[in-house]
């Protein structure tokens, strides 16, 4: 099941898939598949390993690409993150003492099934990754992007050191500041004036969502958690009807947590990583924008100064052309990435309503398995 | 049982809920049923009854050769027998033997084989094997043997106990029951013979025409005519017409001689036995064959020849009553010939003119009797006895029964709960309006008590006071003191709260001061109606002061911080000081074995507290969580520029803060239904200890009586040696004191050991059953916040499918 879908318009030419992946203490090795008929391609099918590190390295160099400035770069997957439940297989480690074993296998098994999940989720966003850059019709004929698929050696991806991570930071930082000042800048083209409020807005909005859909899934888990200790103690109490309910509502309840997690809050998250990247677009629009108005202010120096003024229009033009590509291709992508976005939630919301249907008709049942087993015992009790 | 062996396991859910349905449907008497129903699982014999209102007409033929008859004798033995002991419990197990009785006459008139009986016996068995498939017809089939069983016994009773019970009747019952206790068991074992053979039905068809041989054309035409009806109208039918007078002689002839050849396989007493099971089989069976279809023509093949059975059961009854002192049952049996005949014959030749509809009429009297006597066996509720034979009821009640929707079954059960406690205990009592009176810190809740009661004991059916909370815990005090020490498990009061209270005092109108409010009425009021209903403490003085007396002096001695509040603190220090000293060598096994039960069960039942707890904390802070969400994706929705997407994502706003609510009320039902319940019984079980450790000092107080008249013979001993008489006497006095005092000791511990006992049993037994009812009422809660939810996401999905 595919936790996020992006409406990828599916090219036999470039099929790419990540069909392993093994876990080494920290790393994550990815085995990437990828089947071609594409002549740029030496082989029509190969696979080679890579690392988080290595998508990064992809993604950035993307961003960094001057003539990409007027896409939406998909947004890099999240660094793998097993923390949260390799913490919380320490903490029940720790509280093994005051359980039953029973109860102890449980809640093992359940944050293997979490662990599983997680790693599941992380070679999906990898892949999805890789799949948007394949179906992209500029980016799927990038040099590197190629490189990344066909080298079948380590890519060996240079670690960023502690100055290219302060350089990043800073970059950072003069980004946020930048898009403070041009912010002011006057729009010239309504439609970008229109993305811009919408895209911010719309990006606040989700971030509030995705967070609170984590705490709400979150929730859920706790809930199902509770469930497990409810249900080991009435076993231990041998009241065997209700220990069988709390099994199956426990099972229902974690499910309910999962599925909303993948369709609802990896929805969320992923949209707001991508709206992220629409607003980096922007960004690069206003700034190409300044620089025009920059070169026009130049220029008409120039033209004041009567001093280089071949020079000032040819950076002029220069800027004006970038700017209306950007424009251009910038139009384009926000038009399909609303596209995207709308058919990506209408899937996601419409899977999850059924799945919520799925778990409480499951869960209807079993109560009332359960209570008419109660009925059964209930005899069996009372006459006894 | 032997049966029991064979018991298929419990049916799936359905027929569960057929079963609660019908006890249901026979609801609404009183329920002494537990000696009826003990010992085999009632389960089934509902199933049966249901079965046997709707049996199709058409499978009835057979029965109504012999049924009829039984009716007409039904009704009239039936009656008086009702009536006579109407009020006793055992009333329906009366009835019900009575039913049997008549047919065991009819039997004798009708045309009763033994051999044929016999051979309805393996019959029976055939039936049974064939039946293996379908397992809940074999089990009720048993069961019904169990039911069978017992109502006989219990006839026994009655018969000793009323002693206006008619003379036939008793004596019938007298001459009926020394087989059912051997009989059943050996029934039961010519069952499991009989099983592994698994060809008896082809037996049975084989011996039948041999017997027919054997014996005059009439014979044969009972024995097969309904054989034939059933599997189809074949020529034999025809030999419906014969002088029925004459059958019953032939048959008599023959059973005698058939009744020689099944004995040869087993042994008399079995035979005997057998017949008398196949009795039950008859009224049973029928309707359980009906209900497993007429589509197994060797089941109807079954059917026909048990009913033979059930008539040659008349038979033996006939020579055990003569040995049996009991005159009546021979008139009886005389009186049944007399009528009979003519009845059977109309019967046959109705058979023979109109095929197999004419006997309808028949069959619901036939169903009538059937359906009285499964109900009296259910004993749960009698049916009114004088109501069933009319066929109208009959057809009401199958109506009724097929009517009930299945569902219902949680509801219905907690009915039946309630009914119980009712039928029990006469008396509800409600805690209601809390109210606050007074201001500041010297305010409290006042609770109005309303008292419904059929009691006699009571001077009005219903009274309502005004009690404060610190009167529940004085009638507590009270209680604890008087009966505590004799060993009752007194219920206990919810404690107090100071927190909790304070929160109400200083008057903040907030959720939690509410539900702190609301949980402790429901808590006062479970614990009164714990109170009343324990037969013993209800009898208590204070209790009904309490419950009747507009003014109550106003309990003192409960305010926490008082000063007797003070000393009861050092009480109980000193109490669990003493405790720790005790060292008890510990006699009856019971005891030790319980006290650790209890004291397991307690350690579960706070950790199970502790986790519903969290569980009801977590469910809050997802119902918080799952608002905000809500509100964020309405304003998600409001930011989206998609009209479609921005109206799906607000209605999926809408669909969460409904689930918020759920969640809300799940939680809610968490704490009302589960964690208080367990709270509840942490105090039980506390209770529970402190009889335990009632019966310890009891105990102590023994030991150091004994140890004193220990001293004083020594003493005496001394004193005797030292030739004092003087003091001598003193001292003979003083261990005449202490000899007495030892033995009243002793007394005091056994009694207090055996009210113990008695406690716990009873309280287990409220514990099993309230636990279950409890867990109906959150089971129910649960469906129908799930079915809800189910409702709100279904209407969801439209919209999101709407998204273009």
């Amino acid at each position: 099941m595919r936790s996020v879908s992006v409406d990828l318009n599916h090219d036999a030419s470039l099929l790419i898939d990540i069909p392993d992946a093994l876990c080494e203490r920290d790393k994550v090795k990815f085995t990437v598949h990828t089947k071609t008929t594409l002549s740029s391609f030496q082989k029509p099918d190969f696979s080679v390993p890579r690392q988080h590190e290595d998508f990064i390295w992809l993604h950035d160099t993307l961003v960094e690409t001057e003539d990409y400035a007027g896409l939406i770069i998909p947004p890099a997957p999240p660094k793998p993150d097993f923390e949260s439940p390799r913490e919380k297989m320490h903490k029940l480690g720790e509280g093994e003492a005051t359980m039953t074993k029973e109860e102890y296998t449980k809640m093992k098994q359940e944050l293997e099934a979490e662990y599983l999940a997680v790693f599941k989720k992380t070679v999906q966003v990898h892949e999805v990754f890789l799949q948007r850059l394949s179906s992209h019709p500029n980016l799927s004929k990038d040099r590197n992007f190629q490189i990344f698929l066909e080298y079948d050696q380590d890519l060996t991806v240079r670690r960023k050191n502690a100055k290219e991570m302060f350089g990043g930071f800073f970059k950072n930082m003069v980004k946020s500041a930048d898009e403070v000042l041009i912010s002011g800048i006057k729009e010239v083209d309504d439609f970008f004036e229109q993305e811009k409020t919408f895209l911010l807005d719309y990006y606040s909005k989700i971030k509030d969502s995705t967070a609170k859909a984590e705490k709400m899934t979150r929730s859920h888990k706790n809930i199902a958690d509770d469930y497990i200790h409810i249900s080991a103690t009435l076993n231990s109490l041998s009241a065997d009807d209700t220990t069988i309910l709390f099994v199956s509502v426990q099972k229902v309840e974690g499910r309910v947590a999962s599925d909303q997690e993948l369709k609802l809050t990896e929805l969320l998250r992923y949209y707001m990583r991508d709206i992220q990247a629409a607003k980096d677009l922007l960004y690069r629009r206003a700034r190409a924008l300044v620089d025009y108005e920059n070169s026009n202010k130049a220029l008409d120096k120039a033209r004041l100064k009567s001093k280089d003024i071949p020079q000032a229009e040819e950076h002029q033009q220069q800027c004006l052309q970038k700017f209306d590509k950007l424009s251009e291709s910038g139009k384009k992508e926000l038009t399909s990435f609303k596209g995207r976005r709308v058919v990506a939630f209408r899937k996601n919301l419409i899977e999850m309503a059924e799945l919520e249907i799925k778990h409480a008709k499951v869960s209807t049942v079993v109560v009332y398995l359960v209570s008419s087993g109660l009925v059964w015992s209930q005899q069996l009790v009372t006459f006894k | 049982m032997a049966t029991s062996s064979e018991r298929s396991p419990p049916p799936f859910p359905d027929s569960e809920d057929q079963d609660v349905l019908d006890s249901e449907e026979v609801g609404g008497r009183d329920s002494d049923e537990d000696d009826g129903e003990d010992l085999f699982m009632s389960a089934s014999n509902p199933l049966l009854t249901e079965m046997d209102t709707t049996l199709p007409p058409a499978s009835q033929p057979s029965d109504v050769l012999m049924k009829p008859p039984s009716n007409i004798m039904d009704e009239p033995l039936i009656e008086p027998v009702s009536s006579q002991t109407e009020n006793k419990p055992a009333n329906k197990v009366v009835s019900e033997p009575s039913d049997d009785f008549v047919d065991l006459t009819n039997n004798v008139t009708d045309s009763p084989d033994e051999a044929v009986a016999a051979e309805s016996a393996v019959a029976d068995d055939a039936k049974d094997t064939t039946e293996i498939p379908l397992d809940e017809p074999s089990d009720e089939f048993e069961d019904i043997f169990g039911s069978e069983n017992e109502a006989l016994q219990e006839e026994v009773l009655v018969a000793d106990v009323t002693v206006e019970a008619a003379t036939d009747n008793r004596a019938v019952t007298s001459g009926a029951i020394e087989p059912p206790g051997d009989g059943k068991t050996g029934s039961d074992d010519e069952q499991e013979a009989k099983e592994t053979a698994t060809d008896p039905i082809i037996d049975l068809s084989y011996d039948l025409p041999a017997s027919v041989a054997q014996q005059p054309p009439p014979a044969r035409d009972k024995c097969f005519d309904p054989l034939v009806d059933l599997l189809s109208d074949a020529p034999p039918a025809a030999d419906a017409n014969v002088p029925s007078r004459a059958t019953v002689d032939l048959f008599e002839d023959e059973g005698t001689d058939l009744f020689t050849e099944p004995r040869q396989t087993k042994s008399a007493t079995q035979q005997q036995k057998s017949l008398f099971g196949e009795a039950d089989e008859d009224l049973f069976g029928e309707p359980l064959g009906a209900t497993s279809k007429k589509t197994i023509s060797k089941e109807q093949k079954d059917k026909p020849v048990k009913t033979k059975a059930a008539s040659h059961v008349s038979n033996i009854g006939g020579p055990l009553q003569d040995n049996s002192p009991a005159e009546p049952a021979d008139i009886f049996t005389e009186e049944a010939v007399t009528t009979l005949p003519s009845i059977t014959s109309t019967s046959t030749v109705n058979s023979k003119t109109n095929g197999v509809q004419s006997e309808e009429e028949a069959d619901i009297f036939a169903k009538a009797t059937v359906e009285l006597s499964l109900d009296s066996p259910r004993g749960e509720r009698r049916k009114d006895v004088k109501a069933k034979p009319s066929a109208s009821a009959l057809s009401q009640s199958a109506a009724a029964s097929l009517a009930k929707p299945q569902s219902a079954a949680l509801e219905e059960l907690e009915e039946e709960e309630e009914e119980e406690q009712g039928d029990k205990f006469d008396i509800f009592v409600s805690v209601k309006d809390p109210e606050k009176i007074g201001d500041g810190m010297n305010a409290y809740m006042a609770y109005k008590l309303t008292t419904e009661t059929q009691l006699a004991m009571f001077r009005n059916k219903t009274f309502t006071v005004r009690r404060r909370f610190s009167d529940f815990l004085g009638l507590y005090e009270k209680l604890s003191e008087k009966h505590g020490p004799n060993g009752f498990i007194v219920p206990p009061p919810p404690e107090k709260s100071i927190l909790g209270m304070t929160k109400v005092k200083v008057g903040k109108e907030d959720s939690s001061s509410a539900d702190f409010v609301e949980r402790r009425r429901a808590a006062l009021e479970r614990y009164l109606q714990r109170v009343v209903n324990h037969p013993s403490l209800l009898q208590d003085p204070d209790v009904r002061e309490f419950l009747e007396r507009e003014e109550l002096p106003r309990a003192v001695s409960t305010q926490a911080l008082s000063g007797a509040g003070f000393l009861k603190m050092i009480n109980k220090a000193t109490d669990a000081v003493s405790k720790m000293t005790i060292k008890m060598n510990e006699s009856d096994v019971w005891f030790e074995e319980k006290l650790q039960e209890v004291e397991s069960a307690d350690q579960q039942f706070r950790k199970l507290h502790a986790l519903v707890e969290s569980l009801v904390i977590h469910r809050k802070e997802l119902s918080l969580n799952t608002a905000s969400f809500a509100k964020s994706t309405a304003m998600l929705g409001s930011a989206e520029d998609n009209t479609a997407l921005s109206r799906a994502l607000s209605q999926l706003a809408e669909v969460e803060d409904k689930m918020e609510q759920l969640h809300q009320e799940q939680a809610a039902n968490d704490t009302f239904n589960f964690a208080e319940l367990i709270a509840d019984y942490i105090r039980l079980l506390g209770a529970v200890r402190a009889t335990f450790d009632h019966r310890m000092k009891a105990w102590q107080r023994w030991q150091d009586a004994q140890c004193a008249l220990q001293k004083k013979r020594e003493t005496e001993a001394k004193l005797l040696w030292a030739n004092k008489p003087d003091k001598l006497q003193l001292a003979k006095e003083e261990i005449a004191e202490w000899e007495a005092k030892v033995t009243q000791y002793e007394r005091d511990f056994d009694r207090v050991s055996a009210t113990v006992r008695k406690e716990v049993v009873r309280f287990e037994k409220e514990k099993a059953r309230n636990f279950k009812r409890e867990i109906m009422n959150y089971l129910a809660c649960l469906l129908q916040s799930q079915q809800q939810l189910i409702k709100y996401w279904e209407a969801f999905l439209p919209e999101a499918k709407a998204i273009a």
